[in-house]
């Protein structure tokens, strides 16, 4: 049996954890063993619905009174316990920070080797991971010496496929057993922000800015274009080091992953810091003087020339389309 | 407040990374090597705790010999001492790391260290395992909390905060505690001259750790797929606008 | 994207400044079809321009650096690019504080301006400056920075607007096509260039082109440490880039300059860390650019702490952070020099490398003239990259040499310091017996030759102070009275002097006469036997060279030219040599050793050893024969440079030893000496008023004045004659003279003894500019032991050049009397050369 970990928040499942869903299915496939999965969450909409259209035969939905909010160490513990009775021969969930986390501590918990943001895998004793590092820039193949192994499906590592013939998911409450200690660590509080403009990680347009943009006055001309298009503005970790941007506005491997339709990326030279924070762009538009910024190579399309000549003419003539 | 760092020494790469002969590691020749951004908000973040509430900083890290540089770097911005797990330079998986580090923190707190908080990187710069500061924390019973990009510590307790996309969970803990920590949590700071030459009178404890059996273990490093696609160039400075304009189009985000 | 051609006239690889600077200057010379390529992006394409700290300081020991650093300056400020800050030199030991006078002698000599300040005076220009540290500065207001990318960016596009450049970024050279010794294509990534000429003008990465093509760029990469400190308080309220004078604090070998908020520190004072040019990473697997390699700290703390003792208002500020900091990539020659010319591998492949900042668009435009006409206005001889011989190419001396010189940019380097490393490499046949005599050995062009030998200290005692023993250490450094001894015992016997460095080259062919007679002021249209000196000019009428000529038969000569020359000079010969191949030259440096034997004795040595008649009659001066010498077949070359009766001897290599042992042995009984070049090259030649290319002779001046003119000129035409007779036409701006100093004791009561380089004054202590500008300095300076002078060379101009005129040399910062003693050539020792004529 594979067992698959669900997390949802307000919306219940995430592209990315149907991502995954569709990495253990395919898993589970080749081995020949049923998918289950686990949820801990309480208004899961219709979980079980969405999950057998992804080929989940049983579903552990996890209950506790205390259960109320996320409670790494008492997930964790419950999602131990629950691995101890069904006896899974391996675990995934999405390579999100939740999914990482909880994994993570049931290796702890466990002593099992976890393996993070996984690509691929390949069958075999042991069983061996192809595995992101450098947010993806390089790969590793690495063994998994022990039952069962855990591991973490990257984002993108495959495309959402439902199944065609789909079974009843059957549901079953699994029903942990936690101490007032397992809670020392939750939330005690959430705090709503509601982001001014267009939030970066959903935006269908985005602006981003580096090196070349100069100065904080510089990213002006940037905004004025997100402006016009309904785009988010970001910056590479130069402009943010340099305080031109805040640290929430930046694109890059310690920063926010983006998947926009089309990122603009004005002044900023590609190194491998950025370039993972924004390869999952569908089209990526690189506006900059080095004729041979390695970002070039990584882009679709490219304009040669300063970004503060070729924005300033390039909203003028949106603003003349526009009106 | 006595506050433990663990850093890992990781190279600095341009925009490609090659591969060293035989594929168990980058090709670091020609680098440089530094901290991860996570870890350099964890060192900063310690440094700026002791400065408030008193204390010292201690900054581990486990490497190669070599990885004294990063413990200096550490130690330049405001560190009090370090402590070195000297391996041979290959790769320790995430549970043989945590084993290691755990022994050291022991072995460190026999000798009457204290330690208050214990900061690390939400997941290091180059394997990106996620999950060292959880082990060490589960090994040694401490509550932890991983992500946190805001900390208002105070003498015994800690609020943290991790940013999810709908804005922020709030956590509380008691002390002892770990947290993993990202960048955006400070500003880090540069080293001053005098910092600098100061890193270098300050003390190192070195040692030879144990090794556990490995459990992820590293088979080979390979470069994924190049994406390859050369752009297609849509011109030279102003003259490229009307080409722009028509992809802008093409793509639906300027309307026809 | 390829705009590449397939034809080009000329490609230039390397689009830092010196590319951009050679294309500009090219372009402006009216050459067309110009390609420059780069294999990086524009305007930065990631070489050593990229990181360069931008300071320009005028003043250099050598006079053709500081021209053309001159030359740069002023077309920095062409192009608006420079902004002036001033500069000081801070002396924090008495070392370098009396190298401060030094520098202010090559000020005067080069027509620059700078002064000794003190410590006062420094703190009211550089309010930061820890004085308290320091004895003095050496004040350069002309001293500033420049923008070099934006300098390379306009040269580029003016050569662009010309209509005569295409430019190709991001194209990477893959091979060079040699045929038939000449180049004739340029492989690229992005398809082929046929073309004529190629410029390589890469920095660190020229030795890889060149190799390409067969040839030798001789340079290592190699790394200068440079960090930047900010944000600095007292910057705050600054605009611009600068507005502090810029540091050198000679005794750290250190650097500190302001750049807008921070404050830019670079290092000559750590270990040299050299690279191979194929170890330079990509411009992609780079984090910062190829030539900006990771910061090595610990290779920099000294210096921190230093840089923060000398500056501590600015730097000892906790918020004053490491901005940035690198271990940068500059070019390294093994003797320092940039290394320009066409290579004498292949023809048509030229090289503009190692050339920094202050002296790109100098060398650029040395470059473009030198493709242009063959001349560029400003002497090439330093920068010649000719002047590397064969084992100078190699890898290993380069390694060695650089490493040696990286630690000398900001040290101070005596006149006659030697290189300790890389030594032994060329060795004469009589090298073990010099070394069993005590020779101390110089090294000229890789050769080992003995300047004095230990073994002759013995007449210290017999000259006494004739011999002029020198109490100052700077002075005696690199030098002995033996050398004087050596002068004076050879006057008075015979002694023997090792000069297998010449260079030596055949020509033979029916076209023999007209090929010399074309490239040489003197009539060579001689008997054979006859030896002649002569002049070679350029076409300005300016001295490429001075060399002795002996015509062998009819149709061959035999060329003997100085050692340091033979590169340079085989080029020219070789370049010159007719197409129809009537003439071909031999290149014999390596096959012939020689010795000179002079001195009243030495025909009765000579006479011993042969049987062919050495008598005057029939052996009579500059005239060459065949002789025997025992078994050793010996060509015999009736001259000299010494002013005694005698010859050059020159013999197969393999014989040489044969050679030097039937002659020492023969001479024992007349009182024989080795004696080494420090009689022959200075105190002998000094005496008899002969000039030494390098020294007295170079482009910046003709016959006329160095008094080499002959009564007749030639009806022959030959390369420079037109200006040669437009100079005998007119007065001359200066003449060369021989000076005696009257009274050289220090104010501290010290006798001291001027090296060469030191400026000639007026009484009044104004320096001498003659009316082309060029300033009075002293040339060649050195011992008189048999005039009991000390004598220097210096040009003057006529109102000056009169024997009596009293004028002063400034040494250290002292001005001592001098008279001169001889305007033109004519010897002060022995005046008509009855000594010669034996």
């Amino acid at each position: 049996m594979i067992l698959a970990f669900i997390e949802g928040e307000r919306n219940p499942i995430s592209p990315l954890c149907l991502q995954a869903l569709t990495f253990a299915r395919e898993l589970a496939a080749g081995q020949g063993m049923p998918l289950e999965a686990v949820a801990f969450e309480r208004e899961a909409g219709d979980l079980p619905g969405v999950l057998q259209r992804h080929g989940v035969s049983r579903i552990h939905r996890v209950e506790h009174p205390r259960l109320d909010d996320y409670a790494p160490e008492a997930w964790a513990k419950a999602l131990a316990q629950l691995m101890d009775r069904a006896r899974p021969q391996f675990v995934l969930a999405a390579a999100t920070d939740r999914g990482n986390e909880i994994l993570a501590r049931v290796a702890a918990v466990k002593n099992l080797p976890m393996a993070a943001n996984c690509i691929g895998w390949a069958p075999g004793s042991p069983p061996v991971v192809v595995r992101q590092r450098w947010g993806g820039s390089l790969l590793e193949e690495a063994a998994l010496h022990a039952v069962p192994p855990l591991l973490t499906v990257a984002p993108h590592a495959v495309e959402v496929r439902e199944i065609e013939t789909q079974m009843e998911a059957s549901l079953e409450t699994f029903s942990p057993v936690l101490e007032e200690k397992d809670f020392r660590v939750r939330v005690v509080a959430r705090e709503e922000t509601h982001p001014e403009g267009v939030s970066l990680r959903t935006a269908s347009v985005v602006v981003g800015g580096g090196r070349g943009v100069g100065s904080a006055d510089g990213f002006r001309v940037l905004e004025e274009l997100a402006s016009l298009l309904g785009a988010a503005v970001g910056g590479s970790r130069v402009a943010t080091n340099n305080g031109w941007r805040t640290h929430a506005q930046q694109i890059g491997l310690t920063g926010n992953r983006i998947a926009p339709d089309l990122y603009i990326a004005c002044g900023i030279s590609g190194a491998i810091q950025h370039y993972v924070g924004c390869k999952g762009s569908k089209n990526i538009l690189v506006i900059n003087q080095d004729r041979e910024a390695p970002f070039f190579r990584r882009a679709t399309h490219g304009v040669v020339g300063d970004l503060h000549e070729v924005l300033p003419a390039l909203i003028e003539e949106i603003r003349r389309i526009k009106t | 407040m006595n506050v433990l760092v663990c850093v890992k020494r990781v190279p600095d790469p341009g925009a490609r990374i090659e591969l060293a002969a035989g594929d168990q590691a980058i090709e670091t020749r020609k680098l440089g090597f530094t901290i991860g951004p996570h870890e350099e908000c964890a060192v900063e973040e310690a440094v700026r705790l002791i400065e408030k509430l008193g204390g010292s900083a201690t900054v581990l890290t486990l490497g190669p010999a070599d990885a004294e540089e990063q413990l200096r770097d550490s130690m330049a911005v405001g560190a009090d001492r370090g402590i070195l797990l000297e391996t041979e330079g290959d790769d320790w998986d995430p549970a043989q790391t945590a084993a290691a580090i755990v022994a050291a923190i022991r072995a460190a707190e026999r000798q009457g260290s204290r330690f208050d908080l214990f900061l690390f990187g939400n997941e290091s710069a180059d394997a990106g395992g996620f999950q060292v500061g959880i082990r060490v924390a589960q090994a040694l019973d401490l509550p932890c909390i991983t992500g946190v990009k805001r900390l208002e510590a105070q003498a015994n307790k800690v609020l943290a905060r991790r940013e999810i996309a709908t804005g922020w969970e709030v956590y509380e803990v008691g002390l002892p505690a770990l947290l993993t920590v990202r960048e955006g949590l400070n500003s880090p700071r540069h080293p001053s001259f005098r910092s600098l030459m100061a890193a270098r009178k300050k003390p190192i404890e070195r040692s030879r750790p144990e090794r556990d059996p490995v459990g992820l273990e590293l088979l080979r490093l390979r470069l994924p797929p190049d994406r390859g696609t050369s752009a297609e160039m849509l011109g030279e400075g102003k003259a490229a606008v009307p080409r722009v304009i028509e992809v802008l189009k093409e793509l639906g985000v300027l309307q026809a | 994207m390829s705009g590449l051609p397939s034809h080009a006239r000329v490609v230039i690889i390397g689009a830092g400044i010196v590319g951009n600077c050679v294309a500009y200057h090219l372009a402006r010379l009216s050459w067309k079809d110009l390609v420059l390529i780069d294999k990086g992006p524009l305007p930065n394409p990631g070489g050593s321009t990229g990181h360069a700290s931008n300071f320009i300081y005028p003043v250099d020991h050598s006079k053709i650096m500081t021209q053309i650093t001159r030359d740069s300056l002023r077309q920095y400020q062409e192009l608006g690019v420079f902004r002036e800050s001033g500069g000081l030199e801070l002396a924090r030991t008495p070392e370098n504080f009396q190298e401060l006078h030094r520098r202010v002698a090559s000020a005067k000599c080069w027509g620059e301006s700078g002064e000794v300040v003190s410590p006062e005076r420094v703190k009211s220009l550089m309010p930061f400056v820890n004085t308290r540290l320091i004895r003095g500065a050496f004040w350069v207001p002309t001293v500033g920075v420049v923008d070099s990318l934006r300098a390379g960016t306009l040269m580029r596009e003016s050569a662009q607007q010309m209509g005569a450049l295409t430019l190709s970024a991001n194209t990477e050279v893959q091979g060079i096509v040699v045929t038939g010794g000449r180049v004739r294509a340029v492989r690229t990534s992005r398809g082929e260039i046929q073309t004529e000429y190629v410029v390589i003008a890469c920095g660190i990465w020229s030795p890889r082109l060149a190799r390409m093509a067969g040839a030798a760029i001789p340079l290592s990469p190699a790394v200068h440490q440079m960090i930047s400190v900010g944000p600095i308080k007292a910057f705050e309220k600054t605009t611009g880039e600068i507005g502090y004078p810029i540091i050198r604090d000679m005794t750290t070998m250190m650097y500190e300059r302001q750049n807008g908020g921070e404050m830019e520190i670079g290092s000559y004072a750590h270990r040299p860390i050299l690279m191979e040019p194929d170890d330079i990473p990509s411009i992609e697997t780079s984090k910062l650019s190829p030539t900006e390699l990771p910061f090595t700290k610990e290779d920099f703390e000294p210096q921190m702490a230093q840089a923060l003792e000398l500056l501590p208002d600015l730097l000892d500020d906790e918020n004053a952070g490491i901005q940035y900091a690198i271990n940068g990539l500059l070019s390294l020659t093994p003797d320092g020099g940039p290394i320009a010319g066409e290579t004498p591998e292949v023809k048509g492949l030229w090289s503009a490398a190692a050339v920094w900042i202050k002296e790109a668009p100098g060398v650029g435009r040395m470059v473009a003239e030198w493709m242009t006409t063959g001349e560029p206005e400003l002497d090439p001889n330093e920068v010649d990259v000719a002047r590397f011989q064969p084992y100078a190419r190699t890898r290993r001396h380069v390694r060695a040499r650089t490493s040696e010189i990286y630690n000398r940019t900001y040290g101070i380097v005596h006149p006659r310091e030697q290189w300790t490393s890389s030594r032994n490499h060329r060795l004469s046949p009589f090298h073990s017996r010099e070394k069993d005599l005590g020779a101390v050995f110089f090294e000229l062009a890789g050769w080992e030759r003995p300047h004095w030998y230990e073994s002759n200290s013995r007449l210290l005692e017999h000259y006494g102070d004739r011999v002029q023993p020198r109490p100052n250490e700077w002075d005696a450094r690199w030098w002995s009275p033996i050398i004087n001894a050596e002068h004076l015992a050879m006057r008075d016997r015979v002694g023997m002097v090792d000069l297998s460095a010449f260079a030596i080259f055949d020509i033979r062919g029916p076209g023999v006469l007209e090929y010399i007679q074309k490239l040489t002021v003197g009539q060579m249209d001689v008997p054979p036997g006859k030896a002649v000196y002569t002049p070679l000019l350029n076409r300005a009428g300016g001295f490429k060279s001075d060399l002795t000529i002996t015509r062998m038969t009819e149709h061959s000569y035999r060329i003997v030219t100085g050692g340091s020359q033979g590169g340079i000079d085989g080029r020219w010969f070789r370049d010159n040599l007719p197409a129809d191949r009537s003439v071909e030259l031999h290149d014999l440096t390596s096959a012939l050793c020689t010795v000179g034997l002079w001195g009243p004795k030495a025909r009765l040595v000579l006479q011993s050893v042969t049987q062919d008649d050495v008598s005057s009659e029939a052996f009579p001066y500059a005239s060459a024969k065949q002789i025997d010498v025992g078994s050793v077949p010996v060509w015999a070359l009736r001259i000299s440079y010494v002013g005694e009766l005698g010859w050059e001897l020159y013999a197969p290599m393999e014989q040489g030893a044969e050679l030097w042992d039937l002659l020492w042995t023969a001479g024992q009984e007349h009182g024989l000496l080795p004696v080494g070049i420090g009689v022959y090259a200075t105190t002998a030649r000094l005496e008899k008023g002969y000039r030494l290319y390098g020294h007295e002779l170079d482009t910046e001046y003709n016959p006329v004045e160095a008094d080499l003119a002959r009564p007749n000129v030639k009806a022959q035409e030959f390369i420079g004659k037109e200006a040669y007779l437009k100079a005998r036409a007119e007065a001359p701006a200066a003449i060369l003279c021989t000076l005696v100093v009257e009274n050289n004791v220090s104010s501290s009561g010290e006798r001291r003894y001027m090296l060469g380089h030191e400026p000639i004054l007026t009484t009044a202590g104004e320096p001498i500019t003659d009316h082309k500008g060029r300033r009075s300095y002293v040339t060649s300076a050195g011992s008189g032991p048999s005039l009991g002078k000390y004598l220097l060379m210096a040009y003057l101009p006529p109102e000056y050049a009169r024997v009596g005129t009293q004028l002063k040399v400034e040494y250290f910062g002292e001005h001592y009397p001098v008279t001169v003693a001889v305007a033109g050539s004519t010897p002060l020792f022995d005046s008509t050369n009855e000594r010669m004529k034996g």
